[in-house]
This record gives structure tokens, sequence and C-alpha cells, in this order.
């Protein structure tokens, strides 16, 4: 008998406290998955951010620190300075990496920080009620932007793997989606090589994952996950934007 | 090691370093450029981390993560640098973290001017939080306060700030480390500190938000029934001169209360002048007043500023007894022994 | 049979994504039990026509979901 798919290990039991659907419950598991293939759960360091992934603090069964809105890029660059043989992730959400937190998150890839991101874009503001974030599609409705993102006001979505992967010091950088199990599957590869970029000491490393929000989206689980393929993917493409050797 | 002869700033960084900090991320900001300079230079060769961030913000942030990690470890700004690091100070005081902050005291609000001022003596961060708050009125003092403050943040898992103003930071004077005070024992250790759960006992790993077993509420409610006083107690650092028998006292700190001594050296013959000098801005030596003795019939606060900050405290501790006059300004030549002399005779003249 | 499907009823949300993605159509919804997160949590009929695929517990949010197989 062989198991073939159980709730990771590295993660401590409690129960996620994410909305029913919501798709950060997959992309922690695969987080925590690519911990425990890599065997690396006693010597990683989360760092959570503000929002509602920041919650992911709370379900490793790893060193974790809480971190504020925006900065856990630089918190994690301290953590790993003093650190350098251990294994630091930060895990942020769109309004945290992508609105209030660019500058760490840019600059974090500029030194060539040695941590690896897991940025979950869901378009929106979740624990917040919905709000309108810079990966918010033109013309999506939130309750900041109530008839609809309009570019002329707002400009048009921000594409943050192919902007950080401009900068020399990413050494991996790749987008991928949890809307499908062949995607979450490929999402997880993806996790894993970050961290392998990681412990190999090639540099900075990110994982955008497109994530649903089926309570701010106002869509059943199964239409948000759909949503994703035919709205979020044509604007955010999938795929590899940087690799290392 | 006899006395160097050294700039406030580097002292104090000097001092940061021979208390064993480990790490120090900064951000260029004058009066205070030589500190991340100086650790720039020196931290590498002496087995430890410079790094410059790419803002006061995330130097901050990156000051938590070392803690988080078991460092001593320190950033240093000034006024409009020392606004931005405030959330992650006040988040530090609820996770619990230690760290030094030097904060070089110029003219604001804001981008302000590079003129030596004490404007930020009420600058706080969110939620009500108290940080041990160190003014030093010469550069001994400085390297001392800055030295001790390692052990102090460690001791009672608190940030401590030591609150100079760009005088301090950018004169030059005499500094002997073999004076500093003794290092603290029994320290607690830093069980806490995050290196995987792999490097703790049980490997039961730690999250780094609040105190063990502690909720947010709790955290707090602690600090501020039972951290705090015990600080109050244990912490409160104030200078004494004379005013058992004082007229008037002067109430003054940092530089503004080094152009004190110069006045009551002045004025001797003249007005019998006391002096409470707050070595601790927080807490803020509210006892020291009640020595003032009967005769007293003023206070006179001196501050580079324009309407007084600590002015507020002082009159706090006097509770009406006294009345309490502002002299100072933050304008070209901002304050000056003169300038407090004209107010203590002025204030003398018209009690007679 | 060739494979075990095990639900963790408590931590089910009600989401019902893995009845979405479970290509043979053998998860439903089991009207039978509340449980304290107040909603039917789901359950797999016809264990026997089960490949072991595993995209119900890949698309669980909450981990609620072990599949081994023999």
């Amino acid at each position: 008998m062989a198991i073939v798919y159980e709730r990771p290990k590295s993660l401590n039991g409690a129960p996620f406290t994410y909305c029913p659907g919501c798709t950060h419950g997959i992309i922690t598991q695969q987080v925590a998955a690519a911990i425990d293939e890599l065997g690396i759960v006693d010597d990683t360091i989360c760092v959570g951010c503000v929002g509602c992934g920041g919650y992911i603090a709370w379900f490793m069964d790893t060193d974790a620190i809480y971190s504020l809105h925006g900065r856990a890029p630089a918190n994690a660059t301290g953590i790993k300075r003093m650190n350098p043989d251990k294994v630091v992730f930060t895990y942020q959400g769109d309004g945290d990496l992508a609105s209030i937190g660019t500058a760490e998150i840019v600059q974090a890839a500029h030194r060539g920080e040695k941590i690896t991101t897991i940025f979950v874009n869901n378009a929106t503001y979740g624990m917040t009620g919905g709000q309108m974030a810079p990966t918010t599609l033109v013309g999506q409705k939130t309750t900041t932007s109530p008839y609809g993102r309009d570019a002329a006001h707002c400009g048009k979505p921000i594409r943050m793997c192919e902007l950080l992967s401009t900068i020399d010091g990413a050494a991996f950088i790749q987008r991928v989606a949890v809307n499908t199990p062949g995607n979450v599957r490929k999402a997880r590869a993806a996790i894993k090589r970050a961290f392998q970029c990681q412990i190999e000491g090639k540099g900075f490393a990110l994982v955008e994952v497109l994530s649903a929000c089926p309570t701010n989206w106002g869509k059943t689980p199964a239409a948000a996950l759909d949503w994703i393929a035919s709205d979020m993917i044509p604007y955010y493409p999938l795929g590899n934007f940087k690799d290392f050797q | 090691m006899a006395k160097v002869l050294m700039k406030g700033n580097e002292a104090m960084a000097e001092a940061a370093i021979q208390a064993g900090c480990q790490a120090f991320f900064g951000y260029p900001i004058t009066p205070q450029s030589e500190i991340p300079e100086y650790f720039a230079r020196e931290l590498p060769k002496r087995g430890g981390l410079f790094l410059q961030a790419e803002s006061e913000l995330a130097a901050m942030n990156m000051v938590m993560g070392a803690s988080a990690s078991g460092a001593r470890v320190m950033t240093s700004t000034s006024g409009p640098g020392y606004c931005l690091k405030l959330e992650t100070l006040a988040a530090m005081t609820l996770t619990r973290l230690p760290a030094v902050v030097v904060v070089v005291m110029r003219s604001g609000p804001a981008f302000g001017t590079m003129k030596a001022a004490q404007e930020d003596y009420r600058m706080n961060g969110n939620g009500g939080y108290k940080v041990v708050t160190f003014a030093p009125s010469n550069l001994q003092e400085a390297a001392e306060m800055v030295y001790e403050a390692f052990d102090i943040a460690d001791q009672y898992r608190n940030p401590v700030v030591v609150m100079a103003d760009g005088m301090i930071g950018q004169m030059m004077e005499g500094v002997d480390y073999d004076k500093m005070p003794p290092k603290r024992t029994a320290l607690p250790p830093k069980t806490w500190a995050l290196h995987g759960r792999g490097a703790r006992a049980g490997k039961k790993p730690q999250l780094l938000f609040l105190p063990d077993g502690m909720g947010h509420y709790g955290a707090k409610h602690y600090c501020e029934t039972q951290l705090y006083p015990e600080i109050i107690r244990n912490e409160t650092r104030v200078e004494i001169t004379d005013v058992e028998d004082a007229d008037i006292v002067l109430a003054a700190y940092g530089t503004a209360a080094r152009m004190c001594k110069n006045v009551i050296r002045e004025l001797q013959g003249t007005v019998r002048l006391g002096m409470i000098r707050p070595k601790t801005l927080w807490p803020f030596p509210y006892e020291a007043f009640e020595q003032i003795g009967p005769k007293c019939k003023a206070i006179v606060v001196p501050e580079i500023n324009i309407i007084g900050q600590m002015i507020d405290d002082v009159r706090i501790a006097s509770a009406g007894r006294w009345p309490a006059h502002h002299v100072g300004d933050s304008q070209n030549d901002f304050l000056t022994p003169n300038r407090i002399r004209d107010k203590v005779l002025a204030v003398w003249e018209g009690l007679q | 049979m060739i494979s075990s499907v095990r639900f963790h009823q408590d931590a089910c949300k009600g989401c019902e994504l893995c009845i979405h993605f479970c290509p043979k159509g053998l998860i439903q919804t089991d009207t039978a039990v509340l449980n304290a997160n107040g909603v039917h949590p789901t359950k797999i009929t016809r264990q026997e026509e089960c490949v072991a695929c595993a995209n119900c517990a890949i698309m669980c949010p909450d981990g609620v979901i072990t599949v081994e197989k023999f």
C-alpha cells in the first residue's frame, strides 16, 4: 500500500482558517509537500506576511515569524543573513508583495538574496474584504473598483514575474496556477525547484501562483477556478521566466 | 586603552561593536551617516555583518529578522527615518525582540533641515508600547549608553533607543573604552531564536508573533502592567545637581544639558541653580523632582526646539508646584548658553 | 479494489472541489453528517471504481483526503 496523497507532514495539523474553496489551502499544502520531499522541515524558517497569506505561519510545523505588511523580504533578509545555512521562505499575497511591498521584493531580488518567495496572486485583497489590488484585472469589479478596474484611471495590472526576471540577482522565476490537478502538480515542482535554488545558493527565487478567492470574487469554488483559466492566465501567462543551471 | 579622540557617531558605532553587535542594517541620512560608514568599514573585519538596506523601513525589518535569529543587532537613523522605523519598532515590542536603535535627531518636521535638534522626544509608533530611551550628553556617555543598551534590550526582550541630537553625533571628544559599564550577567538565553526547529530541543517549532503561550491582549497586558513597571524601577537614570537649595532648577537633556553646565558656572553668586538631567527620557525620572528644595521658585527647561517637548513631562513632575519656562529654538543658532543664561536671569528678575 | 480514499470529515468546509475534479464522479455530499464547520462533508461512493488518481486530494484546500494505492 502506497500513499498517493496525504496532508503534508510539514504542516502542524491546525485546521486552515482560509475560506471554503480558497486555494491558499492548496498552495500552503504544496509548499509543505515540497519541504517534505526535500527533507528540510528541521532547517526551514517561514516568513508570513500581512493578509490571508500570513496565516501560513500558524500552519507550518517549522520555525516561523509573522512580518509587517509588505516587509517579509526584508525580514527574511535579516533571518537568512544570520542563518546562511537554513532555508528561508516568504509567503506573500499580491497586496503585500505587488503593492505595499514592491520596494522590498525588488531590492531582495536586486541583492540576489538567497531566499525563496511564494507569491500568491488572487487579483484582490482577500483579508480586508475584496478591494482592488495592483493585480486586479481590467474591468474586474472589487469593493474599491465597483464599476470595474478602469485602466485609464489606475493603470493595467502589474506582472511581477516579468518585472523581477529582468533583475540579475533573480535566479529562478516561474508563474504557475492551481486551477487544475495538473497545474497543481506543476506548481509543486516549481516550488520545489525554487527551494533548490536557495539550497544551491544560486540567488533569489520566486514562484507566482495564480490563486482563487471565491469569497471576494463572488463565485463558487469551481467557477472561481474556471475564471483563473478564462481570465487570469491569458493576462498572466504561465511558464518559467528564469532558471538556473 | 587610553582615551581616543572620536566623532560621536563613530564612538557610538565602536561601542556597539565592543558590546557584541553582530549585525547592522542601515540607510544613509544626515547627521548619522558616519554610523553606517563605520560599521561598513569595521564590522566585516570583526566577524559581523553590515548591510545597507533600500530604506529605513527595510533596514528596521532586517533588524527584526536578525533579532528573531538571536543576533545582537542595531540600526541608526535620524528623525525622518525614525518615523519609518516606528511601525517595526512597535511590532518588535509586541513580538518581544531586542535591538538597539540610535536616533541622531535633526530639525523636522519631515525633511526639515540638517541642523541638530531635540524634536523627536515624543515620537512613537502605535499601540502604547514603551522602550528604554537613552539621552547622552557627551561622547563618553553616548558610547556607554550604546554599549549597555544591548544588555538592557536582551534582559527585557525589548528594543532600546539611544536618542542623541545632531551635536552629539557630529562633535569630537575623547572616549575611553576601558570605562564601559559592566556586562550584565545572567541574561535570559534566547531559546526562542529562529534557527530552524532542528536546532531546538525536541524539535519544537517556534512561531515568533507573540511570546509563547500568550494571546495578543495578554502579551500587551503583560508588558504594560508588569514589564514596563519593572523597567521603570530598574532603569530610570538621572543626574541631579544641587536641587536641594536651588532658587531655579534647570531641566534638560543631551546637548541642552551640556550648555546648562556653563550657565550654572557663569551665574554662580547671582542665582543658585540646580539641574535635573534625565539620562533616560523613558523611563522619565519623575521622582527626581521630589528632591527639589523649598527655596525653588521656577524650573527652566532648555530644549533645541521651538516651544518645548520634554517640558510636558517636567510639568507633570512639577504637579503645579513650580512654573516651567521653555527656552530654546531650532532656528539658526538654535540654543546657546547665552540664551539660557538670559532666560534664567529674566525669570529670576520676574521673581524678585 | 486498488485504492483506499479516506475523508477526514471534521476538516471539510464543503467547497465541493473534490466532487468537481473526480474524473469518475465517485464523490458526493454526505447528507447524513453535519460537521463542526456546519457543512455536510463529502465522501466517496463506489470505492471499487476509484483509480487512485488523487485529483480529489490534490485539489482539496483543507487536506481532508488521504489516497492510498494497493
